[in-house]
């Protein structure tokens, strides 16, 4: 077990840093960027997960094994993302047999609309 | 039974009580922390979910008797298999295998005296419990007609029934499945024996960290899935229902992310119990012990690539279908792997028939049935075919219960002796395996060609050509309910007449025989001094024994 202490200081810190980064997520959602805004939330919220992963989670000062279990739940997530992109993201490039070009042209702009 | 008896030696003087000596009230149950006896709490109640859910599953198979439906209406129908499913499902086979055998065997098999965390063993218990009353709760007021599957709209928005429930059952189960997982990890991490390094370790144990692997990474998906649900349905949050700005592919997508990689924590512990079986029925070191190590690890990976199969119908891009459909085949390679390895094994073993190995040999031979017939619906055009009919229904309980359930049912009879210090019946368990393997067959088998004909799952009538196939599933069933019935009386039987149990029954190798049935509170004497591998067996030597033996 990791035999670090760390000080109330740095949780009251972590603590502080977390509330005023949820501030910044409300405000930058009432302020229209486009199509940076999800960009913005997101970056966000890294930052807050980075936060509480590595200091308030201790995983920082934890052995080199507790990094790779770590890292391994990320790398899950993005499995769940990146596979479940794949199907949103390319709706409609394929064009189904019983449709012409132009028909299937009006079908997926009528979609993306 | 041709295993040569060996002359025991004589038990060791006892230093403490065994485990079940060790307290009899019902508090020394409930507070616990000894993984032995919650094993055994989970027993019992792995074992009534069972029967309520079988009773469930009698119930449709004597509705489908005939092509009305006359005894039955569509909505208790619609109850029955939904029941059917979420208690088999969540309240059996994930935790079946793992939280009894794995919670009784893993410390002895790596020479530990517990698991890492004894108290939150017991908290998984009673998460689990907590989560199988509100699943009860559900039933009893009226129970939950969406599908096991809970696809929205129609369980956020639409459903009449006990939905929100049901689901909190299933997600305070899940997090006793989380904890369990970890447990299991950690204690394999830090608890092993001295000498017990990695490639040292029962196959047991390799199947059990990948089950756990799955268990820790995809059941939060599941939990927030379904608490996503709840939320549509009690506030009318828009997540899910088109109506009101969600996209239902979504639920489906979240759902099978959990769902199929739980297919491998339901198989993954029952391949566990089968190549301990194999060697030691076949008195031969097991084929390819790192191949079948790391397939292990390949299908906690490769599991969770494949879900959107389950999708194919269901809408998704062209583009996902095709990648979907290619990484779905490519998890048949360590299936087969094991498969071949196991078989391998049996080559120039020197085998026997014991129960467990019964039971073993019908595990191979369901399973790569299950496992070729989901090829079938891995490949997009006939999946488009067989979604949704009886070959569905055919290739997942040749799974689920050729699979875990004959691989829970050897790996019972096989620790029995260490368990509860008693033999069981050794010719009424080989009739039990041979009733059990013929009423599944003819129970699922039909099915099959019901499903290739087109019969479609989750109605209460059909067409009348459909008749015959579905009465010989529903007299495989009443034949499979006795298998299930046999082994029930005769263990119990076997609690208070059975013949006392030596330390090792089948001359096995393995830690967890080299210590007294049953096992003292703290597993070992000692603390054992690991200096060889698993499954030192030899056939040229069972042989010539068997010679001498027969002159």
């Amino acid at each position: 077990m990791s035999a670090k202490i760390i000080s109330p200081k740095t949780y009251v810190l972590v603590w502080l840093a977390l509330m005023i980064l949820l501030f910044l997520t409300w405000g930058a959602s009432e302020i229209n960027f486009g199509v940076f805004s999800p960009v913005i939330a997101i970056v966000i919220a890294v930052i807050k997960m980075l936060l509480v992963v590595l200091i308030f989670m201790h995983v920082r000062y934890s052995s080199r094994l507790t990094w790779v279990f770590a890292a391994a739940g990320f790398l899950w997530l993005m499995i769940m993302i990146t596979l479940t992109m794949g199907d949103y993201l390319t709706r409609g490039t394929v064009r189904p047999q019983n449709k012409s070009i132009p028909e299937w042209k009006v079908d997926t702009e009528s979609q993306s609309r | 039974m041709n295993i040569i008896e060996e002359t025991h030696p004589p038990p060791p003087a006892k230093l403490e009580p065994d485990y079940l000596e060790a307290g009899h009230t019902v508090r020394s149950w409930l507070l616990t922390t000894d993984h032995k006896r919650i094993g055994l709490l989970y027993l019992f109640s792995i074992i009534f979910f069972f029967f309520i859910a079988a009773v469930a599953a009698g119930i449709m198979r004597l509705e489908l008797l005939t092509p009305k439906g006359d005894l039955v209406l569509s909505e208790t129908y619609s109850k029955l298999f939904t029941l059917h499913g979420v208690i088999m499902v969540w309240f059996f086979l994930i935790p079946s295998i793992p939280t009894v055998l794995g919670n009784f065997l893993i410390p002895m098999m790596i020479g530990a005296r517990d698991v890492a965390f004894p108290k939150l063993n017991l908290l998984s218990w009673y998460l689990f419990m907590a989560g199988g009353m509100f699943a009860l709760y559900a039933i009893i007021a009226g129970g939950v007609d969406t599908g096991w599957t809970f696809y929205t709209p129609y369980s956020s928005r639409y459903s009449n029934s006990h939905v929100i429930e049901m689901a909190t059952g299933i997600f305070l189960s899940g997090f006793g499945s989380i904890l369990t997982g970890l447990n299991f990890i950690i204690t394999v991490h830090k608890m092993r024996a001295p000498g017990m390094t990695w490639f040292r370790l029962p196959l047991f144990i390799w199947s059990h960290y990948a089950t756990s692997l799955i268990l820790v990474l995809a059941t939060p998906v599941l939990a927030i899935t379904l608490l996503l649900m709840a939320l549509e349905r009690i506030w009318g949050i828009g997540i899910f229902d088109p109506r009101i700005g969600g996209d239902p592919v979504l639920f489906q997508h979240l759902f099978w992310f959990y769902s199929h990689p739980a297919v491998y924590i339901m198989v993954l512990p029952s391949m566990a119990v089968i190549s301990e079986l194999i060697p030691c029925f076949s008195r031969k070191q097991i084929f390819g012990y790192k191949f079948i190590a790391f397939a292990s690890l390949a299908i906690a990976f490769l599991g969770f690539l494949v879900w959107g199969h389950h999708m194919f119908v269901a809408g998704p891009s062209v583009y996902a279908g095709l990648v979907f459909s290619l990484l779905s085949f490519l998890v048949a390679i360590p299936s087969a792997i094991k498969v071949f390895n196991w078989t391998a094994t049996l080559h120039r073993g020197s085998i026997s028939f014991e129960t467990p190995m019964l039971y073993a040999l019908g595990f191979i031979g369901l399973f790569s049935l299950g496992g070729l017939t989901g090829l079938f619906l891995a490949a997009l055009g006939a999946d488009v075919h067989l979604t949704d009919t009886y070959f569905i229904i055919a290739h997942f309980h040749y799974i689920m219960v050729g699979g875990t359930v004959l691989g829970f049912m050897g790996g019972m009879h096989f620790w029995w002796p260490k368990i509860t210090g008693r033999m069981y019946p050794e010719k009424m368990g080989q009739l039990a395996a041979l009733v059990t393997f013929i009423g599944f067959n003819l129970t699922f088998f039909p099915q099959f060609i019901l499903g290739y004909l087109g019969m479609p799952r989750r109605y209460h009538a059909y067409a009348p050509e459909y008749q015959v196939y579905n009465v010989l599933s529903t007299a495989g069933a009443s034949i499979l309910a006795v298998g299930y019935i046999l082994p029930v009386i005769y263990f119990i039987w076997s609690l208070h007449k059975g013949k006392k149990a030596p330390a090792n029954p089948w001359n096995a190798t393995g830690l967890e025989w080299q210590t007294p049935s049953p096992p003292p509170v703290h597993n070992f004497y000692e603390t054992p001094l690991v200096v060889k591998g698993p499954y030192d067996y030899s056939p040229e030597e069972e042989e010539r024994k068997l010679e001498e033996r027969h002159g």
